[in-house]
């Protein structure tokens, strides 16, 4: 994010530095309102549902928060995080207790008004008996809730939190409407700027422009948007390049060349924070030697992996979880590259001569991972190390091969802040964390930037952390791989898009407009 | 008569015991594919705890016998259950939300509705087409068009169907913009509306099934030009045209319907790939994404579908021909 800000602030002072949107969004050519939005969109299922606890992948996502609800934050294209239906927050010094000032004038789809009860009711969803939501974590750090008026909504958290805004921009917590949420989920009732018209769960779903939106004149510019679900790339392409929608999301990157050379479509390109890893246990011999790590860091070509197995799609990782769509991501950090010497040093370091490992990969971790595998094992033996490549069924890779195998291929998609990337993954004792490695100093910094509400001080904590998994972790990040998606030119948008998550963080539909 | 009923109540019987063979047979395939229904649900956040939850949810902690017959039990009774996905899904929370979740045959009913308009706009366009084809290649036996016929046909049945599909994209959609590349039919449209959604993957099974029925024509008839009455029929000075529609080919009929039959079962229950490239909502994909996350409700549910398609298709074929063949019709 940082990165992106950078970027983006040169954009900004050159044209009206003033003329922000609400959405954060630098006011270029005015935005039409009408027409109709057709997106082909992989990550559909039959059985799908306007539950958002349930919504795990893009076709849900971008149909749910990104059209029929809201959260109380998002996160703007520019990288931002502003208010959706939440007008402004603010923190107690120690980050424990937020106060969240409701918009007012909200109304959901079936004419019922927006207020503190439905925050409070739509954020109980995650933790009631049962519930397995995906938010359930984010929701569980909260100690009670308090409604101050119709309009205001206090958290009291168990432990200070200076990502909890962030938090609840995630598109699980959407907000329903109290008292009638099991019709809400039936029918998809949100207070968003479009409502359902049909829906067809793995196949396609309709929505239309909901007149009584608070923010009619500058979100969901559309008359109407189609969201069909195709899960074959090639298909995705196709449909593009004859017209039948406006932007497809995932763009094969191998077609990538193809479609940029036609004149009405445009690629969007951006680098996030997936990632690829190759985890190892530090419980087993010889990953529990930092020297040995550092040897296996050293002996991967990073850009090789980049060119060959992304195509140039992606950006070289320098061994920690954080990515440019993080805000305190530390992209003056300086690179390991690849160095067969210094990897022979390593090795010397920790009394071996020689390395030979087992790497387990199956094109199951991430697409191209055996060919990575073999590109790994091609530069280590320049640096005296054997890997030995051991193919691994994609079907239950999962469970069987990754947390089990000493050093195996996988990946992330990456979080919104520091602090849950690395309290999912990288904590001493968290179930993901896929390495079993633990550091003092690393883990009190951990606790101190959560709670750290300034944020000068937080990018020095995170700078620090993303530092000691490079030196010291246990993981090899190779890559990060982008989101490529591709429109129309009869659609526009601002002239930037968001990084979090494809298709401008999966919110096209409440930016973008007809051209 | 009663011998074409007595031989289509052992038929049908004979298909009961199929379809029970082949869903022992599912049941167990999917069972031995690495990995579950949770396990494929969760992907890589399959903890130990979450996969035992899952399973104890929708009773995959059960022995594989007490599934299958409980299954089994429900199908008997016309109760195909509720799939994994649905069920797992509605024990989210403790919201009402399960009330909602329909049941196996409403996900698959809609999806086969479409499979078999497909399959019947293919046949209305194919089956006259390779009979026409079929015949006139009798007729003019090893003239020019006998072999363009031959080799044009044979061309498009030995491309791989995605193949044929992206060439009719091209030629159809992109170069010629006649019919739209996507076919995502659905309630909201017309008959017409679908009909030209549904032209290109139609065409594209047409020029897959019509090689295999109108060579099968084709030889059946000439197999027959050689026979004595077809000697006389032309001695008394009929025309070429008239001795193989009146005389030959009712004659032939019989091995033709076995054909057609078997590429409608296909059209039915082959067109996966044709689905997948056009974007067409049919029984295929719902049925290859179960397979994918060993959602095993949808999955059997499917196959018996399948099953029954093949095994109804194939009676009624058999049917036919004892109907069309005076000497089955009338045993001694």
């Amino acid at each position: 994010m940082t990165m992106n800000i950078s970027r983006r602030t040169a954009l900004k002072t050159a044209a009206a530095a003033g003329a922000l949107s609400v959405t954060g969004m630098p006011a270029m050519a005015a935005p039409k309102h009408g027409g109709t939005y057709t997106i082909g969109m992989s990550g559909g299922n039959t059985s799908d549902t306007w539950d958002s606890r349930t919504h795990s992948d893009s076709f849900m996502i971008n149909m749910g928060a990104g059209c029929v609800f809201e959260t109380l934050t998002e996160v703007s294209s520019a990288g931002e995080l502003v208010g959706e239906l939440a007008e402004s927050w603010e923190a107690s010094p120690d980050a424990k207790i937020w106060t969240f000032n409701l918009r007012k004038g909200v109304k959901f789809h079936n004419g019922k008004s927006f207020g503190a009860d439905d925050v409070i009711a739509s954020m109980n969803m995650h933790v009631e008996e049962g519930a397995k939501s995906a938010a359930k974590p984010i929701v569980a750090a909260v100690e009670e809730m308090k409604k101050l008026s119709d309009h205001q909504v206090q958290f009291m958290l168990k432990s200070g939190s200076a990502d909890f805004p962030y938090l609840v921009s995630d598109y699980h917590i959407c907000i329903f409407p109290a008292g009638q949420i099991a019709e809400a989920i039936a029918n998809g009732i949100g207070t968003g700027p479009y409502k359902v018209v049909a829906f067809e769960p793995g196949v396609r779903a309709m929505v239309t422009k909901f007149d009584d939106h608070w923010d009619a004149d500058n979100r969901g510019y559309f008359a109407e948007v189609e969201q069909i679900y195709i899960g074959d790339a090639s298909a995705r392409v196709n449909a593009l390049m004859t017209s039948q929608v406006d932007a497809i999301n995932r763009v094969d990157f191998k077609s990538v060349k193809l479609l940029d050379a036609y004149i009405n479509i445009d690629i969007i390109e951006v680098t996030g924070n997936m990632h690829n890893t190759f985890p190892m246990l530090v419980g087993n011999a010889p990953y529990d030697d930092v020297n040995v790590r550092r040897a296996l860091k050293y002996a991967v070509n990073r850009q090789e992996m980049v060119d060959k197995i992304l195509l140039g799609h992606g950006a070289v990782g320098n061994d920690h979880p954080i990515g440019p769509a993080n805000q305190y991501f530390a992209s003056d950090l300086e690179q390991t590259e690849y160095d067969p010497d210094k990897a022979k040093f390593y090795l010397k370091e920790a009394g071996l001569s020689s390395l030979d490992v087992d790497l387990s990969v199956s094109d199951g971790a991430f697409a191209g991972a055996v060919d990575a595998g073999q590109l790994y094992q091609n530069s280590g033996s320049a640096a005296g190390i054997n890997i030995n490549i051991v193919q691994e069924p994609a079907d239950g890779y999962w469970s069987n091969v990754w947390l089990k195998k000493p050093w195996c291929a996988c990946y992330w998609s990456g979080r919104a802040t520091e602090d849950w990337m690395f309290s999912t993954a990288y904590e001493s004792g968290v179930p993901w964390n896929d390495t079993g490695w633990e550091s003092e100093r690393f883990q009190s910094l951990l606790m101190q930037g959560r709670a750290e509400l300034d944020t000068s001080l937080r990018g020095e904590i995170y700078r620090e952390m993303q530092g000691i998994c490079r030196d010291e972790g246990a993981t090899v990040v190779p890559m990060y791989q982008n989101y490529v998606d591709a429109k129309s030119n009869r659609v526009e948008h601002s002239g930037q898009t968001g990084n979090l998550w494809m298709l401008d963080n999966l919110r096209s539909c409440k930016r973008w407009w007809s051209a | 008569m009663n011998n074409v009923a007595m031989i289509i109540g052992k038929r049908l019987g004979l298909g009961v015991l199929t379809m029970f063979m082949v869903s022992i047979i599912i049941f167990l395939a999917v069972n031995m594919l690495p990995g579950d229904f949770a396990q494929a649900l969760l992907g890589q956040s399959a903890t130990p705890e979450a996969v035992a939850a899952i399973r104890k949810d929708l009773g995959l902690d059960k022995p594989i016998h007490t599934r299958y017959f409980d299954w089994l039990i429900g199908v008997m009774q016309f109760d195909f259950g509720t799939s994994f996905a649905k069920a797992n899904f509605s024990s989210y929370g403790g919201t009402a939300a399960a009330a909602n979740f329909g049941t196996v045959a409403d996900q698959i009913a809609p999806r086969f509705a479409n499979t078999l308009f497909l399959a019947a706009v293919t046949a209305a366009i194919a089956v006259p087409l390779s009979l026409l084809i079929g015949v006139l290649a009798a007729l003019y036996r090893y003239s020019i068009f006998d072999r363009i016929a031959n080799i044009s046909t044979l061309t498009s049945i030995s491309s791989p169907e995605f193949f044929v599909a992206y060439v009719l994209i091209l030629l159809l959609a992109v170069l010629n913009p006649v019919f739209p590349s996507l076919s995502n039919i659905h309630d909201g449209m017309d008959f017409t509306q679908k009909l030209q959604k549904t032209m290109l993957p139609a065409l594209t099974l047409t020029l897959v099934v019509t090689a295999h029925m109108m060579r099968m024509t084709r030889a059946a008839i000439i197999n027959l030009l050689a026979s004595p009455y077809i000697e006389m029929a032309r001695l008394k000075g009929l025309s070429p045209f008239r001795i193989i529609v009146f005389h030959a080919l009712p004659n032939a009929l019989a091995p033709i319907i076995n054909v057609i039959a078997l590429n409608l079962a296909y059209l039915i229950t082959g067109v996966v790939v044709v689905e997948v490239v056009f974007v067409y909502p049919g029984v295929g994909q719902l049925f290859v994404d179960s397979v994918k996350i060993r959602d095993i409700p949808v999955v059997q549910a499917c196959c018996l579908v399948f099953a029954a398609a093949y095994i109804s298709l194939n009676l009624l074929a058999d049917v036919m021909s004892i109907l069309s063949n005076p000497r089955l019709r009338l045993p001694k």
